[in-house]
């Protein structure tokens, strides 16, 4: 069997993976998306380019547009990969998300959709403050807005509208939730369970540990399990990252859903080796 | 294996199993570096996120 992974730069994700792949000799290989180039007709059409590829390729480009786009190539061309171009697609965009929690009823946030400032305004008064608006493509908290009144909301907007790209101005209006101490969590989904959880705890309103919020771990009750593994199936399935906030009453609601997770922060946290589960994973979708 | 940071000039010890592509913290100054090749090592300031970079 041979297996590629899809990536860009080797980070301690990558490097992780990697070093399961070989521990397990697997015959590996990498795809570098700065690299490599697709004759896409050739793909489509004839069968020994397409045996030229791995049996199998794990994504993990750092570039959602790259990843996308090569996905689909791949996935058109009959090469499985982990995770599929509709799992990136949905998951790579927030409003697709939204959309796909809730024609399978999971519980997310209340979320509102909007094209002009005028009209964003309009649903953010609707809702009431604080609301948090966030651009449909995006990660790491990037962009992500916490606004209190209607003069921050006003000024948002204007901005957001300005800015060059026409998806900026997809308004994505999110009901803010407060976080009891500060936490969310961050369940891990591989296949059809959730194989690990961690709080992620910030004294910002963001808790990305990529931004600083500190990782410990979280106990997996049925409940969280059963929500997660909605979400990820809800999505597609897969190796998902499933971010969720507890609500004060103690319900969850699955805030977004992550197809290239990093899980660095998460392994000595949760006692689980999230590597090899996910390299269980991606062996098993060649055979 | 050893290699120089581009930013600060300081000596930065490589693990024996570095890839190219690698990112490499520098422990002296922090700045975030790639590995773009192996023989001989080279290290660079890795390039700035992207809009469209994450998970």
């Amino acid at each position: 069997m041979r297996v590629g992974m899809l990536c860009s730069r080797i980070r301690v994700e990558e490097k992780l993976l990697i070093n399961e792949f070989e521990r397990r000799n697997v015959q590996f290989e990498r795809i570098d998306d700065d690299q490599t180039w697709f004759d896409l007709n050739a793909l489509q059409a004839n069968r020994q380019v397409r045996a030229q590829f791995p049996d199998v390729i794990i994504e993990r480009s750092l570039h959602h547009g790259r990843a996308l786009y090569t996905l689909k190539t791949l996935n058109d061309a009959g090469i499985p990969t982990v995770n599929n171009y509709n799992v990136a697609l949905t998951c790579g965009d927030k409003f697709l998300t939204t959309q796909a929690l809730l024609r399978n009823g999971v519980p997310s946030p209340r979320c509102l959709l909007a094209y002009t400032q005028e009209s964003a305004l309009e649903a953010i008064e609707s809702l009431g403050y604080p609301v948090v608006l966030k651009p449909v493509i995006g990660s790491w908290g990037r962009l992500v807005s916490k606004i209190n009144d209607r003069e921050a909301a006003e000024a948002v907007l204007e901005h957001r509208d300005t800015l060059g790209n026409y998806q900026h101005a997809i308004f994505y209006i999110q009901e803010y939730i407060n976080k009891p101490g500060g936490r969310d969590i961050r369940a891990f989904v591989v296949g059809d369970e959730c194989i690990a959880a961690i709080y992620r705890t910030s004294g910002h309103w963001i808790t990305n540990t990529a931004r600083g919020g500190a990782a410990s771990n979280c106990p997996i009750t049925p409940a969280l399990a059963d929500i997660c593994i909605g979400a990820a199936n809800a999505v597609g399935g897969g190796v998902v990252a499933i971010d969720v906030f507890e609500t004060a009453e103690g319900r969850y609601l699955v805030n977004e859903v992550n197809y290239t997770m990093e899980f660095r922060n998460s392994i000595s946290t949760t006692g689980v080796n999230i590597p090899e589960r996910i390299v269980d994973y991606v062996l098993a979708q060649a055979q | 294996m050893s290699a120089q940071c581009p930013e600060c000039e300081g000596t930065i010890a490589l693990a024996a199993d570095i890839l190219d592509g690698e990112i490499v913290p520098c422990p002296d100054c922090g700045a975030e570096l790639e590995v773009v090749s192996l023989n001989p090592v080279v290290l660079e300031l890795a390039p700035e996120v992207e809009e469209d970079w994450g998970e």
